[in-house]
């Protein structure tokens, strides 16, 4: 940053406000265009034929039925597949349609068009679809006995035979999550009559569907301009493909615009899960608390395809200890297939899991060692200058864990509760709880994720700043997601350039240059600096070309005049700059999972307080507070937006949600029956900022929305175990769980502290 | 079948099938795409919209029901001309994420206040349980609608 950008004072809308978002408007009055509110003129709708069986071998597809129906312009297989038959980010694994084998409940094998979505539906519905049934692989310490591995992480730091005085060992389950955005799949394909297409579908990043569209379409990525998509949430669950390459096939082969919309059933088979895990710990601690070792082995369920499966398990892995000092770690985390449902992205990417375990793990170390929970935390707290425990990587930038934990914990409690009043017991209004039988707890969780792709990426974003007459556009092909980087973008280049008159521009996939995914707390530092980079640089322009010493609204200034307008400044064109910012490289791993494989860290501890009828089993959060590394806030009121949205989300997948999995069948595929927190199980949120700026990210910004979700889960268990005694070590925590709870198989005893010396 | 029904103060006779939901015909056969369908079951309330005087979920209501109904959606509320004053609040307070729930829980809130304008905080949050959002955890939603009932009671003082 330049010095004159110091010195000048803020500018309108700038980095720090809590700016509200330019979208705001067109979103509450309902004219914002969702994937599912665009429309074409002459669009037919489309319409996916699934399997529902989670195994089979696919006999026989035949269209005749539907192609023979009034109103049906084409009925697809993966025969009509133009080009490569199958697609993924990494590993093109998926069929585009079921091609000799059914592997997951709901599998798509065939698309229609048709006039209208009625007769889409029941013509998908006349395809004939013979299988045989096989028997579907559901159950993960199988998957791994039979070796249907997608990848094995090794992680072997340390020495394998120093031990520590004190062990506990567990094994816990986090159940699949989904991430259910409330805005369904939904996308539309428009022919651009010389063969090329323009497509709009569910996505977080355009160029990484453009490269897999333009290979499963057999198009020339110049004919194939995949548009930005205005999304209805996504949380990771549009990271992979979903109906872009159906709807894309259907358009090319009719030549015609085709919209597809999914409903709430389908998009429960139509995106990807938070993989549900299965993990063994082991920890181990000197009598003072010192942690010396942690053996862990990390199951997760990848469902049939590879998806981001490779780096999920990646993250649970390295990310298996958490924010803690250890030198001594030796994990394996394995991403299994199976014929549950894909699982792919959800907010927090494979490092929810471990920190669910990790953390009970840390509360039963603190209860063998007669510790209070927080000062063993504080005691192994990871900051700057220290080893990450899993690949020993030197954490070189500031990573505030101590700082989190204790200005979490000087958050002062809420008050207990003392009314009658449904609303505020266990169970709410439809409960029958009488006050005298709740019992509150408050448990702790801290938990630690990268920031950025990681394991030697090569990985950027490009942005393109342009000033013209009537103020200063920022281009991106970045994603908005609902997340408010929108907001960010233009709060930096507004801080940058000096000008309020800003706004943001997004661009499809042949106009700029890829951005990168909107995922793994990427876009504020990497749009972010791509955008500021940009701004800085448009701005030094504008001073050269007019020979002045600032810039507003107005034009260039020296020494107070105005000596260009923006008009004049701007006479031969627009005066532009283009960034490709690239964050540091990172090492992919060696066989022992060593190496710098991360870009930057964050942190978050997480305090929950609960209420428990331990008679019926019921649970109401009281509240969760957190303190949390920022930064920077760049626009405070937008960090408390995705602490409290993200503290639903990890507050909900400890009491509330699980995709149940019967088999591979999902047997609760509606919002009825799969429970989505509504503002009376939302908890009351307090947050602390820990501003600790970062030395790369744009103003010290840091990205840091997943962190609310991680630890919230596990803060939120730790609480309830504290209200119940019991050890619940698989979430959600059920109401029979504590209503009913089963006796440890190999542990006669009700429930011991699980401990013991060595 | 012709339905005739009133919808934002404007009368409109629309043509529709006997399957039609009064949300298809706000989306489809009027344009109004404000309200959303997000799951079709009355569950999450994206769809809601104030139906002779009853906030409803229009995915429930068969579009044959609407015969000589007074309808009114997000649309009807306000625009960017002159946002009602929960619109202003849901801008205001960050109440607006990905913004999929948004016209349901403005049109929610807002027949709220008009029903209820002394609702207790309890009362908003149990009013407003019928409309799931996936992004805010409901925080800043709470805070909008007190700032709008707030900024109601002061226009009404003398």
């Amino acid at each position: 940053m330049s010095e004159t950008l110091v010195r000048r004072p803020p500018v309108r809308g700038g980095v720090g406000a809590s700016v509200p978002r330019p979208d705001g408007v067109p979103k509450v009055t309902g004219r914002f265009e969702f994937l599912g509110d665009m429309h074409h003129e002459d669009m037919l709708w489309g319409a996916t034929r699934r399997a529902w069986v989670p195994h089979a071998r696919l006999v026989r597809v035949d269209v005749t039925p539907a192609l023979a129906m009034p109103g049906v312009h084409a009925a697809l297989t993966q025969d009509d597949v133009p080009g490569h038959r199958y697609q993924g980010q990494a590993v093109t694994d998926q069929p585009v349609l079921a091609e000799d084998e059914v592997r997951y409940w709901g599998e798509p094998v065939a698309i229609v068009a048709a006039d209208d979505p009625e007769t889409a539906r029941r013509a998908a519905e006349a395809i004939v679809v013979e299988v045989e049934e096989l028997d579907p692989l559901t159950d993960l310490d199988v998957a791994l006995e039979r070796g249907a591995v997608f990848r094995h992480v090794p992680v072997r730091r340390g020495d394998p035979d120093a031990h520590g005085e004190v062990v506990v060992e567990g094994t816990y389950v986090t159940a699949t999550q989904d991430p259910a955005a409330l805005g369904t799949e939904a996308g539309l394909a428009v022919p651009d009559g010389s063969g090329g297409i323009d497509l709009w579908g569910p996505t977080q990043w355009t160029h990484i569907d453009l490269k897999q569209l333009a290979a499963c379409l057999a198009l020339d990525p110049a004919q194939l301009r995949v548009q930005p998509c205005r999304l209805g949430g996504a949380f990771g669950s549009r990271e992979d493909l979903s109906l872009q390459t159906h709807i894309g096939m259907l358009a090319l082969r009719l030549g015609r615009p085709v919209k597809m919309v999914y409903d709430r059933h389908e998009s429960f088979v139509g995106h990807v899960k938070r993989h549900g895990a299965l993990m063994h710990y082991r920890h181990e601690a000197d009598r003072d608390g010192t942690l010396v070792r942690v053996d862990a082995r990390i199951l997760l369920d990848g469902g049939p395809y590879q998806l981001t499966s490779n780096a999920v398990i990646a993250n649970s892995t390295y990310f298996a200890v958490g924010p803690y000092r250890c030198d001594h770690v030796t994990v394996d985390g394995y991403a299994l297939r199976t014929n549950n449902p894909p699982s792919g992205a959800m907010r927090g990417f494979g490092a929810n899991q471990p920190c669910f375990a990790a953390e009970a793990q840390m509360d039963r170390l603190a209860a063998a060692l007669g510790m209070d929970p927080l000062e063993l935390r504080l005691r192994n707290a990871l900051g700057q200058g220290d080893r990450l425990p899993t690949t020993g990587q030197l954490i070189e930038h500031p990573l505030p864990t101590d700082e989190v934990i204790r200005s979490v914990a000087a958050i002062p409690l809420p008050d207990p509760a003392d009314d009658d009043d449904p609303l505020h017991l266990p169970g709410g209004t439809g409960m029958t709880t009488p006050r005298s039988r709740v019992v509150r707890g408050v448990g702790y969780a801290v938990g630690l994720k990268n920031l950025q792709f990681s394991e030697g990426f090569d990985d950027y974003a490009e942005a393109r700043v342009e000033l013209t007459a009537d103020g200063a556009v920022v281009h991106t092909a970045a994603i908005e997601v609902g997340q408010g980087m929108v907001t960010i973008i233009e709060q930096i280049a507004r801080s940058a350039l000096g000008m309020s008159n800003v706004r943001v521009e997004f661009d499809h996939t042949g106009r700029i240059g890829s951005a990168g995914s909107t995922s793994a707390s990427r876009q504020t530092q990497m749009a972010g600096n791509a955008t500021l980079e940009a701004a800085t640089a448009v701005r030094e322009q504008a001073l050269a070309a007019a020979g002045g010493d600032d810039l507003d609204d107005a034009g260039v200034w020296r020494d107070g005049a105005l000596v260009a307008s923006l008009t004049e400044l701007t006479a031969n064109g627009p005066l532009t700059h283009h960034v490709r910012y690239r964050h540091r490289p990172t090492d992919q791993p060696d066989a022992d999972g060593q190496g710098e494989l991360h870009v930057d860290f964050c942190v978050a501890a997480h305090r929950a307080v609960v209420d428990v009828d331990p008679d019926l089993g019921l649970v109401r959060v009281v509240e969760i507070a957190i303190g949390q590394d920022v930064g920077r806030a760049l626009n405070p009121q937008q960090v408390h937006g995705q602490i409290e949205g993200g503290i639903a989300q990890g507050m909900a997948h400890a009491v509330m949600e699980e995709v149940l999995l019967d088999r591979g069948v999902i047997r609760n595929p509606t919002l009825t029956d799969y429970l989505l927190p509504t503002c009376l199980d939302a908890p009351h949120v307090e947050a602390a900022l820990v501003e600790v700026p970062s030395p790369w990210g744009p103003f010290g910004a840091k990205g840091m929305a997943e962190l609310p979700t991680m630890s919230a889960t596990p803060a939120v268990a730790a609480a309830i175990r504290a209200a119940t005694g019991l050890p619940l070590t698989r979430v959600p925590i059920r109401p029979e769980d504590i209503a009913v709870p089963d006796p440890p198989p190999d542990d006669p005893e009700p429930h011991p502290p699980e401990a013991g010396g060595r | 079948m012709i339905v005739t029904l009133q919808v934002n103060g404007r009368s409109h006779a629309v043509e529709v099938a006997g399957w039609e939901s009064l949300l298809w015909v706000l989306r489809e056969r009027l344009g109004l795409r404000g309200a959303k369908d997000a799951c079709l079951q009355g569950e999450c309330g994206a769809c809601s919209v104030v139906f002779d005087g009853e906030l409803v979920c229009s995915c429930l209501v068969m579009a044959a029901d609407a015969e000589g109904a007074e309808v009114t959606t997000v649309e009807g509320l306000g625009d960017a001309g002159g946002l009602h004053p929960v619109q202003q609040a849901f801008v205001d307070e960050g109440a607006v994420q990905c913004g999929y729930c948004t016209p349901g829980l403005a049109v929610a809130t807002a027949h709220l206040l008009e029903t209820h304008p002394d609702a207790s905080l309890d009362e908003l949050r149990e009013a407003l349980a019928g409309n799931l959002c996936r992004c805010t955890g409901y925080g800043a939603v709470l805070r909008a609608a007190v700032a709008a009932q707030r900024g109601g009671a002061e226009e009404a003082a003398p």
